[in-house]
């Protein structure tokens, strides 16, 4: 089985190489063919894996295939966890990942004339996107695989230079290159977080591995600790709160939310892969792996909670008046990694991850649905100039139609499951902040019905495109864009019927997640449940299948059937939508506090102490005194034999007058 | 009978007289060479006289040496002279400031 | 006052007052020549030191050899006394300011009261069988042998620097030189023997 594993994480990593060094050599044919045929072996081989675990065929292996180093009792090693947890992780990279590709094959087609003409960064551009897809695949088939936090780490990093890499791929552009340096800045600040909590679990644990880290966790549940001064803090919820924070940097939660919006800069193709699917689910995948951590920490749950309750409920306002097509998507990403973060707060860990999985597929989905759509706009993404897109892409708008009601959990589609279990979870859970975070996740269903469906009638129905010339070159994308929206939606229609009973409720992840009874959410959920026919039931008798529907009718009422009445409440509340539509000041705020702040500080170092201090006076200064010194002495020097021979005669007058008294 | 310090004290005022006449003579160099002889001579007084009076004969050998090394350096002060005055016609010693900085 | 006493005194009045003309002297000839007679008195007092080699030797290699070698360039190269002299006047307050102080600071330290015949007793006059030559040589063969051998070397290269320096190539076709790089290459033969034809005559 390590042999299927290495293959697993390594054949991604070898398309990369080849693709990323020979990419000018073998052409693009040749790059894409390497590229998407070592992912499609991963998935191959993911899914074997999968119905292994699924048959019960397949013992959970735990082991390190290479020891790094050991260092004081610290042993560092590459190695690999699979369980059921990473085999659904597995699965869903895998698959997004290779649907991504072959869909870039067709996105990327003309990405020459994205370039300045003598560019020398364009040359290969289609070759190295490859190599960056693959790698990042690879990367983070090594983060959800690890069985140690350094492994993690490593995984962790990897997806975010890769991200950074893809952000600004197009490095032309000033947005992008803004974009992408602000993606890695503000991913700083949480893998600060990460990272503490990393040498936080070390410093107590003595061990990085997970196994012997969950081992230990109960023993050391009640450890308090000081950080400084006298005040005691209890290490499970500094531990978990700082790889939290991690978390909140890489899932893009509020207040460390603002780069993913911007990293919508990339291609498409990657705005569906890294910044929708998996790269930022990692957060959640690293919690719930924490599980038995987490769950030693009620201060910490609620701060997951908290949070994750925020950003679902105020970056979903936030889709409701933008205008680009992909910032609206970017934006119900984020409200929807709220939604799991929030699963996560509340300890239904099996929801979170389950959420996860649904959303990868429809938010993938609906993110290479809207590229599709961009692809036969010429790539103007304002949904004002489009509509009555329906009747040009038949295709791209039913898949887009079934990703839209995928997410905002219409019944019996995956998301519904997901979302719905989420929504019941909250309410049964009892921890602090859960009656916040239930509110937020009801009235966030109604916002995301509403944003989607205000996007999707904008896009798809009402009168054609503006632009006369747009409307003639109007046409379906090609089969390499449309396959994968079709792959894609079947599970996003399908996958949560059949997988949410044992998900949720069943064996899969007993021995995976770690949850306390007394915490158990799921539980108390599942008495009520009995197979996912029931749970619609269930759906029809709660308050959030009625929201929904009541977002979908908000939408068509305002935006299709009385434009006018959208105007009017714009210019009503114009105080409301500028805060909306100014993302509530984050940027600003940040722009001015923190870049302006460091800005000012590196300004006042520069001029003080480098160009006063130590350029003009330790540098400067001290040749300036030498020369200062010397011209005295210069004068000294006249070059005159008597001068010296005088000189030599007053010194052997001065001995002489010493030695007398 | 004469007294060592006689002897010093000659050599006193011979050395100061060198010294004098290195004030005033400050530019013509054969004259500067010929006090730095004198001067050298007021110092073997002492050398002598101390070696006299002390019953040893170092002092003479020293005061061999001091005479060896100072015909060579009479020697080739007089060559630099004969040289620098070929160069310069001249051997003065304001004009010799080729080491003023 | 002994024979000694009076000896030193004349030659000690003699020795000063030469030394002052050598410094004071427009002429340079004339101050070498004083500096001759300096040495020359020197040399008288140094007998009395019972240091009859060196005295000689003073006579012999100053006044035989360097005080010619500083005649010969005196009077070889053409001075102008008159702006050598110049300044003389401005600067003789402060020479003799500068040297009195420095005589007084002298006296003060070797006068009498330090180095009388009280504190250092005129020794006793040497055997008639004492001889200084003999005496200072194996001094100077025995313990000094290697400072003898430098002050050797010292003089070889004062002769190799002095020499080096004055040597000069002078250009122009009427000045013939020898070259001995080429005597030496030359080879029997051509080189040595030209025949050359010629017309007998009658």
């Amino acid at each position: 089985m390590e042999t299927i594993y290495l293959l697993i994480v390594l054949a991604p990593l070898l398309g990369a190489i080849v693709a990323g060094l020979f990419g000018g050599r073998i052409g693009r044919g040749a790059s894409h063919w390497v590229t998407s045929s070592g992912v499609g072996l991963s998935a191959l081989l993911s899914l074997y894996v999968l119905f292994g675990f699924v048959t019960g065929g397949l013992e959970v292996f735990n082991g390190a295939v290479y020891t790094w180093m050991v260092s004081d009792g610290l042993r560092m090693e590459i190695g690999f966890l699979v369980d059921q947890l990473t085999a659904v992780m597995l699965v869903v990279v895998t698959f997004v990942s290779f649907c991504v590709h072959i869909y870039t094959i067709g996105y990327m087609a003309h990405d020459e004339e994205n370039w300045p003409g003598e560019s020398l960064a364009g040359s290969n551009s289609y070759q190295r996107f490859f190599a960056y897809i693959s790698l990042f695949t690879f990367s983070m088939l090594m983060l959800v695989m690890s069985n140690n936090f350094m492994q993690l780490f490593f995984g962790w990093e990897a997806v975010g230079l890769v991200s950074y890499l893809l952000i600004g791929f197009w490095s032309v552009r000033e947005t992008a290159i803004f974009a992408n340096l602000k993606a890695f800045l503000v991913n700083r600040v949480g893998d600060f977080g990460f990272i503490l909590g990393i040498g936080a679990v070390a410093m107590y644990f003595g061990s990085i591995d997970y196994a012997e880290v969950f081992a230990r966790a109960p023993e050391l549940a009640n450890t308090q600790i000081n950080v400084w001064g006298d005040e005691s803090w209890s290490l499970m919820t500094l531990i978990c709160v700082l790889l939290f924070i991690g978390a909140m940097g890489k899932s893009a939660q509020v207040p460390l939310h603002v780069w993913l919006p911007d990293s919508m800069e990339g291609p498409t193709p990657i705005s569906a892969l890294i910044h929708a699917a998996t790269m930022v689910t990692a957060g959640v995948f690293m919690v719930a792996r924490m599980s038995p951590l987490y769950e030693l920490s009620e201060t910490a749950l609620t701060f997951v909670l908290v949070i994750g309750a925020t950003t679902a409920l105020f970056t979903g306002l936030i889709g409701i008046v933008q205008n680009d097509i992909k910032r609206v998507v970017a934006y119900s990403t984020l409200s929807q990694l709220g939604y799991m973060m929030v699963a996560l707060g509340v300890s239904a860990y099996a929801a979170g991850i389950f959420h996860l999985m649904t959303h990868a597929f429809f938010k993938a989905l609906l993110f290479l649905a809207a590229g599709s759509v961009i692809i036969g706009m010429h790539h103007d993404q304002d949904i004002r100039n489009m509509g009555g897109i329906k009747k040009y892409m038949p295709v791209t708008y039913w898949t887009s139609l079934l990703g839209s009601l995928a997410l905002i959990g219409f019944p019996g589609f995956s998301g519904f499951f997901s979302k719905d279990a989420i929504i019941e979870a909250v309410h049964f859970s009892t921890i602090a902040g859960s009656g916040y975070a239930y509110f937020a996740v009801l009235a966030g269903v109604f916002i995301t019905a509403l944003y989607s469906f205000r996007m999707f009638f904008l896009v798809f129905h009402g009168t054609g495109p503006r632009d006369e010339h747009a409307k003639a070159h109007l046409h379906e994308s090609p089969k390499v864009v449309t396959v994968p929206l079709v792959l894609l939606a079947i599970p996003s229609v399908l996958i949560g019927f059949f997988t949410m009973e044992g998900m949720l409720f069943g064996e899969w992840f007993r021995d995976v997640l770690f949850v306390l009874p007394q915490h158990d959410t799921l539980a108390r959920l599942g008495e009520g449940v009995h197979g996912p026919v029931s749970m619609v039931a269930h759906g029809f008798a709660g308050f959030a299948l009625y929201f929904a529907a009541a977002g979908v009718f908000a939408a068509w009422y305002i935006y299709m059937k009385r434009p006018e009445i959208a105007e009017r409440i714009k210019s009503r509340f114009g105080i409301v939508h500028r805060i909306l539509d100014k993302k509530y000041f984050f940027d600003e705020l940040y722009q001015a506090l923190f870049a302006g702040g460091s800005r000012g500080i590196g300004k006042l170092l520069w001029s003080l102490g480098d160009r006063i201090l130590i350029d003009g006076l330790i540098i400067n200064g001290s040749a300036k005194a030498v020369g200062v010194v010397a011209g005295w002495a210069r004068n000294i020097q006249t070059g005159m034999l008597y001068h010296y021979a005088i000189a030599m005669i007053l010194g052997l007058l001065l001995l002489l007058t010493w030695f007398v008294i | 009978m004469i007294a060592l310090s006689d002897y010093l004290i000659l050599g006193a005022i011979l050395f100061s007289l060198s010294i004098a006449g290195i004030f005033l003579n400050r530019k013509n160099v054969i004259i500067l060479l010929m006090c730095i002889e004198l001067m050298l001579l007021a110092v073997n007084i002492n050398f002598v006289a101390f070696s006299h009076f002390l019953g040893d004969s170092a002092g003479q050998v020293f005061v061999f040496f001091i005479l060896t090394v100072a015909a060579a350096e009479a020697a080739i002060g007089l060559a630099i002279l004969v040289v620098l005055f070929r160069n310069r016609r001249s051997i003065n010693v304001d004009d010799l400031d080729a080491l003023k900085g | 006052m002994t024979f000694e006493l009076i000896v030193f005194y004349l030659f000690s009045a003699i020795l000063v007052a030469s030394a002052t003309m050598v410094i004071t002297r427009r002429n340079p000839v004339h101050s070498a020549l004083f500096l001759v007679l300096a040495f020359f008195s020197c040399a008288a007092i140094w007998m009395l030191a019972e240091a009859e080699f060196l005295a000689i030797v003073l006579v012999l290699v100053y006044v035989g050899a360097v005080m010619v070698l500083f005649l010969f360039v005196v009077m070889m190269l053409d001075i102008d006394v008159a702006t050598m002299k110049a300044g003389f006047i401005r600067y003789l307050p402060v020479g003799l300011l500068v040297t009195l102080a420095m005589l007084i600071e002298i006296f003060l330290v070797v006068g009498a009261d330090n180095f009388g015949l009280d504190k250092f007793p005129s020794p006793a006059p040497a055997a008639a069988d004492y001889n200084n030559t003999e005496s200072l040589g194996n001094v100077l063969y025995t313990a000094y042998m290697y400072q003898f051998e430098l002050a050797a070397v010292i003089l070889l290269v004062a002769i190799i620097a002095a020499i080096g320096l004055t040597l000069r190539k002078r250009s122009g076709t009427e000045v013939r030189q020898q070259d001995p790089s080429r005597q030496v290459k030359v080879k029997k033969g051509p080189d040595r023997v030209r025949l050359v034809k010629m017309e007998a005559q009658d």
